[in-house]
């Protein structure tokens, strides 16, 4: 039997949508990469007044969201984002599922193809509390955040800060915030956050390539 | 399109015993103005209607028909023809479109043959029917009569406009000329133009009309035999089309009709079951259905060509603030997901109200007609929520009328 061996708070419950809702402009157009029942787009369209689009994996979330009257629709991010027209958003959402996605690289590239910007949020597997027991127990961590086996996780990239950081400069993305997120908390400063955030949030946006930045 | 031939049991949650109805529309001198820029009139529009329009007008849902069906949608003609409404299992009390709540009309199509003006009616400055002297009729025209007929039983905005196949082109079509007939689009299997694949196989039906010795120019309405042969292999190629390679497999597979074994007999036309099949659905079809109508039919089909008729799909649909509900069907390549798609990324464009999903069905073309249950789940809150929409928007207007005759009092209604 696999206990959990330790509990820390679900990233998923953790990131509320007040969390989220704080970095998305009032009355943008907002895309939600795996919005499931919508609720969030629906507090962004009353709350916010945001023009908002669903797409979702899950066939029973999209009757949600029709019931809820956000639009959505049934597409997997790993067949890619093609139907969405290039800049169609002002700001594309994908919370917790980055990790998920077969090709984590190519979902980041096509958010800020069809979007201006785009708002990440990332479990750190560079917690703490998983350094500890991996070093421990000398196991793969389960965790609340994380309870899975290895061999059952949706997860199937594990990630840190330092890990993101890289992949964004290698794509070409500038970070325009990076946010701690701390025992359910976003933090605008954090010490040592790579060791103490068990999530972290993005936002992004395509860096303005050497040539276009020379010829302003 | 390849409805069931079961017989009808009427069931505890059918509309029951319903009778199509008639009305004349665009007489002289307001004749509709047709596409192809002819002036055409009297039209008599055969439909049917079921559950109970609302005192307010607000909950009635429009049923546009594919290109073989007709204004019977829903629960069963007296006498001796108790065929069941051609979407029975998804129309009536409780049902997907629930006619306790909503009130349900469908019209036979113009320039179809059940009731509606078509080729076969007789042209009164004539007294012969029309045959190949029918106007050319597009998606657009059939369009413009129901929406006619719309206004005529003093409906100022459909709760819904819901169509598969054809009857999604014209849904599409309506809400991009009317945009503001209707509070939602649903429109299944669908596509804002046919493929050339799609043309190929009306080709071949039509040429096997033309081709046949007793169509005659389109006149054969004194002949009783008619162009019988020729209409039942152009609804045997296309009902081909209509299936999927896995639905006629698990259906029919290799098996054999009468035997098993071979028999080495090349006069031998129906040996295999899928042969048997298909020779008794265009027997059955040219019981029911006119040549010239479907000349016509698959033309207006072919020629439609969303994009095309408005700039693009986006400058198309862009007036219309409905809430629109596309699904396509995975196993469906007569109209494919990809082009469910287009439509979907030009709505998205355009920051319509989009709710799309391809849904797993290994039935076809057909599956739209078949796949009851996610359709039930997709509309009911489509329409649940559309309506509460729109009772907001009364509330929200009477109150903002209200608030100065009654002085910021009660709730006005």
């Amino acid at each position: 039997m696999s206990k959990k061996r330790y509990c820390m708070p679900d990233p998923q419950a953790a990131i509320t949508d007040e969390v989220l809702m704080q970095h998305i402009e009032r009355e943008s157009r907002v895309i939600d990469l795996g919005c499931g029942n919508g609720r969030l787009l629906e507090k962004l369209r009353d709350e916010h007044g945001c023009s908002v689009q669903g797409v979702e994996l899950d066939l029973s979330e999209i009757y949600a969201c029709i019931g809820r009257g956000v639009p959505a629709i049934l597409m997997d991010l790993d067949q890619g984002l093609a139907t969405i027209p290039d800049d169609a958003f002002d700001l594309a959402v994908l919370s917790q599922t980055l990790q998920q996605v077969r090709h984590p690289a190519a979902v980041l590239s096509e958010m800020l193809r069809i979007s201006r910007r785009a708002l990440v949020v990332v479990p750190n597997f560079a917690h703490w509390k998983i350094r500890q027991q991996v070093l421990l127990s000398g196991r793969t961590p389960v965790t609340q955040s994380l309870p899975y086996s290895w061999y059952n996780t949706p997860n199937l990239h594990f990630l840190s800060m330092a890990d993101f950081r890289e992949l964004a400069e290698q794509l070409n993305v500038r970070i325009v915030h990076e946010i701690p997120i701390i025992a359910g908390r976003s933090r605008r400063r954090a010490w040592l956050p790579n060791v103490r955030a068990e999530s972290l949030l993005y936002v992004l946006e395509r860096a303005v390539s050497r040539n276009d930045a020379a010829s302003v | 399109m390849a409805n069931d031939d079961s017989e009808f049991q009427p069931d505890g949650d059918s509309v029951g015993l319903v009778e199509t109805q008639f009305v004349t529309l665009f007489e002289a001198p307001n004749q509709l103005c047709l596409e192809s820029g002819v002036r055409f009139g009297p039209i008599q529009v055969a439909y049917e209607t079921y559950g109970t329009l609302s005192p307010e007008k607000d909950n009635a849902i429009f049923v546009c028909h594919a290109l073989t069906g007709d204004a019977h949608v829903a629960g069963w003609h007296a006498g001796e023809e108790r065929k069941p409404g051609w979407w029975n299992d998804f129309i009536g009390p409780g049902k997907g479109l629930d006619t306790n709540r909503y009130f349900v009309i469908c019209a036979n199509v113009l320039s179809g043959c059940k009731g509606t003006t078509g080729p076969s009616s007789i042209d009164p400055e004539t007294g012969k029917p029309f045959g190949l002297g029918f106007p050319f009729i597009t998606v657009g025209d059939i369009v413009k009569v129901h929406s006619a007929l719309v206004t005529h039983l003093g409906i100022e905005k459909l709760l819904a406009v819901i169509g598969g196949s054809l009857g999604g082109m014209q849904v599409l079509k309506w809400a991009a000329i009317f945009p503001d007939q209707m509070a939602s689009v649903i429109c299944l299997a669908a596509a804002a133009k046919l493929s050339a694949q799609g043309i190929a196989f009306n080709v071949v039906g039509r040429r096997a009309i033309f081709t046949d010795p007793r169509f005659n120019g389109g006149e054969y309405y004194d002949d009783p035999e008619g162009p019988r042969y020729g209409l039942a292999l152009a609804r045997m190629v296309a009902h081909i089309t209509y299936l999927s390679d896995v639905s006629i497999e698990d259906k029919f597979g290799r098996r054999l009709q009468h035997s098993d074994q071979f028999k080495y007999d090349l006069d031998q036309e129906t040996e295999f079951q899928i042969g048997s099949y298909l020779h008794y659905q265009g027997k059955r079809f040219v019981e029911r259905f006119d040549a010239n109508s479907y000349l016509c039919l698959t033309h207006a089909m072919d020629y439609f060509d969303l994009a095309e008729e408005h700039g693009s799909i986006q400058q198309a649909l862009e007036r219309s603030e409905a809430n629109f509900l596309l699904a396509s069907y995975t196993s469906d390549w007569l109209f494919t997901t990809a082009q469910s798609l287009q439509i979907v990324s030009a709505l998205v464009d355009g920051q319509r109200n989009i709710s799309f999903v391809e849904l797993e069905s290994s039935k076809g073309h057909d599956a739209f007609l078949l796949e009851i249950e996610p359709l039930e789940q997709l509309v009911r809150p489509l329409l649940e929520r559309t309506r509460k929409e729109i009772d907001d928007r009364r509330v929200a207007e009477a109150r903002i009328r209200g608030d100065g005759a009654m002085n910021g009092g009660d709730r006005v209604e």
